[in-house]
Parts: C-alpha cells; sequence; structure tokens
C-alpha cells in the first residue's frame, strides 16, 4: 500500500510528461498538416534579405523586385521547376451577387492551381489565353461564393473589382484555414497580367510561388533560382535582396515555437518525476531502517555489502520503473481523454515513452543509490541488534 | 597481563595444549573489546584466549553481561577485536577486508541466534536456501535440493513452504539451524539458541545438536541454563571479559535419551 502510494508520485511524473509531450507534439502535427494544405513541393520567393527570424527586411528592397518579370524568367529559363507563378496581392471590395464583401485579390499565373495543388469545386479555372489577353476574369474562393451568391451557381455572373466589370468562371475548392488561422478561400484570384493593367495603383505585397516535380529537386531549384533571379536583378556583388524559402523551412518556421513549447512542458512535469523520486528515496530510506534487522541477518549469513546493496537498488529501480509503466498507461490514456475533452489532437511519441521509462529507471537508480548504500554499509552486529 | 594469569589460574590444562595451530578450528590469542559510552569504559573481553579443536561441543556460561555474546561475535567475524589474534580453520581473521569476511562467514560458520532471525514473510525453504544463494564459489549446483535436505535434516520436510509465522518456536529454531548447517559448515555459534523455547523443545534442540556434533560439526553455544551446558562435552564459564573456567563435563547428558523422560510432565518443567 504505502508502496504504491510511493509509486503514484512516479505514476504521475511519468503521465505528466507523457501528456504534455503528446499535446504539443499533436498541436505540431497538426500545423505540419496545414502547412502542406499551402501545396506541395513549393518554393517561395519574397523580397528582402531574409533575417534570423525569416522576416523580410524594408520596403526600400521590394521596389527592385520585378516580380512578374522575374517570374516570366524564371518560366523560360529554370529547368528544375515545373510551375511558377507571381502571386501580387492586394486587399480590395467587391460588389456582386448578394452585396459587398471585402477581400483579397490574388493576380496569378495559370501555373498557381497546380503549385497550391487546388482543385476546382465548379467552373474552370483561367487559361493561358485569358492571361496574355488580359481578360477580366475572375475565380472564386469558396468563403467569398458563399459571401456573396449563396445558394446558387456564381458561374457567368459578374462582379465589379474597384469599379472594373469582372466575371465569375471558377469557383475553387475549400481548403480550411492556415496555421494563424487565417482563412485560405476567402480569396479571388485573377490573371496577374489583368491585375497589373486594371488594378493597379494600390500597394501590391508581391512574392513568387514555384513548385518542382518532387521534393528530390527543391534544394537544386533552389539553387537555380537563386542564380536566375541575381541575374534578372543584376546583383553583380551585391547580396541577395529576395529570399527564397521552401515548404520545409515554412514549417519549420512555425513549429519551431511548439517544440519549444513542448520541451518547457515536459520539463515542468518532471518536476513532478523528481518530486516522485525524492518519495522513493523517502521510502527506501524508511524500508532501510525498518529492515535493519534483515540486513544483519543478510550479511550474518554471508551477504556482502554489495549483496545488500543491489537488493535494495533493485527494489527501488523496481518499483520506480513499475510506477513508470503504470506512468505509461496513464499518460497514454490521460492524453486521449485530453484529446476528446478539448479537441486537440494529441499524439503520444514513442520517444516520450521510452524517455520516460529511461527517466523512470534512472530516478530509481538515482534515488534509491544512497539508501542502498546505507544499508551496505550498515555493522553486521550492530544491524541485528536492532530492534 | 592480568587477563592471562587470570585465565591460566582457572583453565591450567585445556586450551593451551601446544599442538600446531592447524589442529585447532579456534585458535584466538588476547582478543580484546571494549566498548566506549562516552567517557565510561566497558571491557566486554579482556585478552581473551581459547582454543577449540574440531569436533568439540562447548558450551559457554556466565553472568549477564560477562561478555559471552562479545566473544561469540568475535569469534563469528560478526565483529573485529580492538587487539588479540584470531586463527579459524587455519585463516587469519584480522585484517581481512569486510567482503572476505562476509565470505568467511558464509563458508565456514553458521549461526543460530536466540530469538531465530529468519526473514519474516519468506518460506523456510527459501530462508535456508539463502545462505547457498550468497556463496561466491559456486560450490552449489543444486541449491533448492541442498536446502530441502537440510530442512530434512532438521524433521522439517514436511514444512517447507511455511513462513516463519506459521511455525512454532522450536520449528522456527530447527528452520534456523537448518539454514546454519546448510553451507556445511566447520563451525556452528549458538548465542542462547534454547533461551526463548520450553523445556522439552530446548533438549529436543540439544538432541539436534549432538547429533550434528557426532557427524562432526564443532559446536560453541552460550547458555543460562545449567542442565543444557550439561549436554555438551566442555563447559567454559565467562566473568567479566574473562574466562574464568575451563573443563570437561563430566556427567553429559544425552539429549535423546533425556527426551524419554521429559515425555513425564511432572519432569517436564526441569530438564
Ligand atoms: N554495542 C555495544 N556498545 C556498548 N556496550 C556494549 C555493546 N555490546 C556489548 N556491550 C557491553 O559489553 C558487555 C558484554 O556484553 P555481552 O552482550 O557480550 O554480554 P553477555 O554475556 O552476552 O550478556 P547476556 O547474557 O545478557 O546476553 C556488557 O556490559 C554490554 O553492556
Ligand atoms: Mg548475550
Amino acid at each position: 500500500m504505502r508502496t504504491l502510494l510511493t509509486m503514484l508520485g512516479i505514476v504521475i511524473g511519468v503521465g505528466a510528461v507523457i501528456i504534455m509531450v503528446a499535446i504539443g507534439q499533436g498541436a505540431r502535427s497538426s500545423i505540419e498538416a496545414q502547412i502542406n494544405t499551402l501545396g506541395t513541393n513549393m518554393l517561395v520567393i519574397t523580397a528582402g534579405a531574409s533575417t534570423a527570424g525569416g522576416v523580410s527586411q524594408g520596403a526600400g528592397t521590394f521596389n527592385r523586385l520585378q516580380i512578374e518579370d522575374a517570374a516570366e524568367k524564371l518560366q523560360r529559363e529554370a529547368t528544375l521547376i515545373t510551375a511558377v507563378s507571381p502571386v501580387i496581392s492586394t486587399r480590395t471590395q467587391l460588389i456582386g451577387g448578394a452585396g459587398n464583401w471585402r477581400t483579397e485579390i490574388n493576380g496569378v499565373s495559370t501555373d498557381y492551381q497546380v503549385i497550391r495543388d487546388w482543385p476546382l469545386a465548379s467552373g474552370t479555372f483561367f487559361t493561358q489565353d485569358d492571361q496574355r489577353a488580359l481578360r477580366k476574369v475572375v475565380v472564386l474562393g469558396s468563403t467569398v461564393a458563399e459571401a456573396l451568391y449563396a445558394g446558387m451557381d456564381p458561374i457567368g455572373e459578374r462582379l465589379q473589382l474597384r469599379s472594373v466589370p469582372f466575371t465569375v468562371i471558377g469557383v475553387l475548392a475549400a481548403k480550411g484555414q492556415t496555421a494563424t488561422g487565417t482563412d485560405q478561400d476567402d480569396v479571388v484570384l485573377v490573371p496577374y497580367t489583368t491585375a497589373r493593367a486594371r488594378l493597379s495603383g494600390r500597394s501590391f505585397i508581391a512574392q513568387i510561388l514555384a513548385s518542382t516535380a518532387s521534393p528530390a529537386d527543391i534544394p537544386a531549384a533552389q539553387e537555380e533560382m537563386s542564380a536566375i533571379m541575381r541575374e534578372s536583378h543584376k546583383l553583380g556583388d551585391a547580396d541577395d535582396d529576395f529570399t527564397i524559402r521552401n515548404q520545409n523551412e515554412l514549417a519549420e518556421a512555425a513549429t519551431g515555437t511548439t517544440e519549444v513549447m513542448t520541451w518547457l512542458l515536459a520539463a515542468i512535469a518532471s518536476v513532478s518525476l523528481l518530486v516522485g523520486g525524492i518519495g522513493i528515496m523517502n521510502i527506501m530510506l524508511v524500508s532501510v531502517t525498518e529492515r535493519t534487522r534483515e540486513i544483519g541477518i543478510r550479511m550474518a549469513i554471508g551477504a556482502r555489502g554489495s549483496d545488500v546493496m543491489v537488493q535494495f537498488l533493485v527494489e527501488s529501480i523496481v518499483i520506480s520503473l513499475a510506477g513508470g509503466l503504470l506512468g505509461i498507461l496513464v499518460g497514454i490514456a490521460g492524453s486521449a481523454l485530453v484529446g476528446s475533452l478539448t479537441g486537440w489532437s494529441t499524439e503520444t511519441s514513442p520517444q516520450a515513452v521510452l524517455m520516460a521509462v529511461g527517466f523512470s529507471g534512472a530516478v530509481g537508480v538515482f534515488f534509491g543509490f544512497y539508501p542502498a548504500r546505507k544499508a551496505a554499509s550498515l555493522h553486521p552486529i550492530q544491524a541485528l541488534r536492532y530492534e | 597481563m592480568t587477563a592471562m594469569s587470570t585465565r591460566s589460574e582457572a583453565s591450567p590444562t585445556r586450551a593451551s595444549g601446544g599442538l600446531p595451530s592447524g589442529d585447532f578450528i579456534i585458535d584466538a590469542t588476547a582478543l580484546t573489546k571494549t566498548y566506549r559510552m562516552g567517557t565510561n569504559e566497558v571491557h566486554a573481553l579482556r585478552a581473551v584466549d581459547l582454543k577449540v579443536r574440531a569436533g568439540e561441543m562447548i558450551a559457554v556460561m556466565g553472568a549477564s553481561g560477562s561478555g559471552k555474546s562479545t566473544l561469540m561475535n568475535m569469534l563469528g567475524c560478526l565483529d573485529t577485536p580492538d587487539s588479540g589474534s584470531y586463527l579459524l580453520d587455519g585463516v587469519r581473521v584480522e585484517g581481512l577486508s569486510t567482503n572476505e569476511l562476509a565470505d568467511i562467514r558464509n563458508q565456514k560458520l553458521g549461526f543460530v541466534f536466540q530469538g531465530f532471525n529468519l526473514l519474516a514473510r519468506t518460506t523456510a525453504i527459501d530462508n535456508v536456501e539463502l545462505p547457498l544463494l550468497y556463496d561466491r564459489t559456486h560450490r552449489w549446483s543444486n541449491p533448492r535440493a541442498t536446502a530441502i535436505e537440510a530442512l530434512k535434516k532438521v524433521g522439517l520436510g514436511d514444512r517447507l513452504d511455511h513462513v516463519p509465522s506459521e511455525l512454532s518456536g522450536g520449528q522456527q529454531q530447527r528452520v534456523a539451524i537448518a539454514r546454519a548447517l546448510v553451507t556445511s559448515p566447520r563451525l556452528l555459534l549458538a548465542d542462547e539458541p534454547t533461551g526463548n523455547l520450553d523445556s522439552r523443545t530446548s533438549v529436543e534442540i540439544m538432541a539436534l545438536f549432538q547429533e550434528l556434533n557426532d557427524e562432526g560439526i564443532t559446536i560453541l553455544l552460550v547458555t543460562h541454563e545449567g542442565d543444557i551446558s550439561r549436554y555438551a562435552k566442555r563447559f567454559i564459564e565467562m566473568r567479566d571479559g574473562r574466562i574464568i573456567r575451563d573443563e570437561d563435563v563430566d556427567d553429559r547428558h544425552i539429549a535423546s535419551v533425556d527426551l524419554l523422560t521429559v515425555d513425564d510432565p511432572e519432569l517436564a518443567g526441569t530438564p
């Protein structure tokens, strides 16, 4: 009974570590899953040199990024990328259907759909032809379609973008929220050529998206794009005025914080493991005192100090390992419970489980050592005489 | 020096036979042990000399506090004397490490205590097997069978799986004796082995000791009862940390014979 209570410390400690890591890992992998909705094998070029945090620098360098020209040059010259699209975006008011809707307008090329791996719910995407002829056609994100044309088919409808009439030719399938909670479907797409010609005059945020055929091509493609961009910007010996990031880097930036969080939570949870260890030390010390006579008997019949030491060490390791195993069960059950109660996705990681077992074993050795050594160093006669 | 003279006055013949020490199981010279309690000094042993040959059965008597247990602990390598020399079965004991002492206790000695000192919640067979498991010479190929044999020898072949709390005092002491002799020790040390037992059971235990002694085990036992000491072959009396008497037992009793008479309830109170 007392041993069970002692074990409880370890059980709670190990359980807490596992639950915390599971929550952290769950958050991490749901962010990763969301990053993957951005597209596949995607590379992003943004204006400005990268800083440590990956944030673009001032707008001064931005003006030098002739985004469409660069995109067209990449389209012509880069061999490793299979699709490339400039993205020039601004926010503006749409008028049409049920009324007004303020949303993001993205001027993109026909490749955009491939890069973002974004199927259509209905209609068609614009074509090279639309792009060349600067046609005023628009593809709606599902949120926009829902807002302006609830319950009806928007294909063929006309709407106004900054007083310029556009025809709806397609509706994108819903993609959901990004990791940071922005609605990816609250957007409309127009040919970038049309956007440049008809919607200019406001500050555009520009980037270039590209994608490769397979993830293995990404590093080489990145090099190649960098070279082409430098040439296009006539940089000579100057530093890059743009940044190319691939999807992994984007994912890392986003998951980095959750990683830190996970380990912080685990560290806090380990404190309870430590407390559990102290509990074990306490009960082992009590046990050594209570069993002093037994130790004396064992020594009298020929147990060496090391035999006694091993006996008590094994005992404390068994207690903490048993606690650890119970803790794993508690942790796994607890993670599932937390997941179903809060709706967070939790993920018990094998590493966390292994670590918890290893840690509880180590706790047993560490906190059992002092009591075991105390037992081993008892004098046979004093131990035998102990009442 | 006074200790020496006292001993030689008291026991002029025994324990100084002039034989080579190899013939003695115990060859102790001037064993001294002094306990200090604050400023108080207790001379538990004052230069005790003792020689014991193989096959002897010795009863040690003396008033409480005279140093009997202290002597047994020294001879049993459970404690180390402040000074003096001690050869146990030809092995010089002083200067040995605690591990070497543990091995000697395991291989050469068997202990029987007044309080039985069995491991609680541990079956008889497990208790008896324990010394074999602490052996480091690997001479016991089948400890379990050896332990069962020892228990059969003390008449407990049918109590193997009983824990001490399920056994009578006499039975517990038999388990303790089985544990002491399971390693086939050269020397059996018993400190008041019958102190917690009734008269009849005491005689039964002495019968067992005599049987073991007949088989060649040297036995040293401490007792407070003069009747018990009569089952030994040799008798030693201690006082104030010295041996003051050391002589043969001339009216030696045979316990197995006495058992026939103590069956009579009249005699049961005074064995
Ligand atoms: N650990 C100790 N610390 C202090 N004094 C001790 C210790 N052990 C024994 N003594 C003292 O040494 C003396 C001899 O003790 P010992 O136990 O040998 O006596 P004994 O002859 O066995 O007595 P009893 O018949 O009561 O068992 C006693 O005065 C005792 O108080
Ligand atoms: Mg005593």
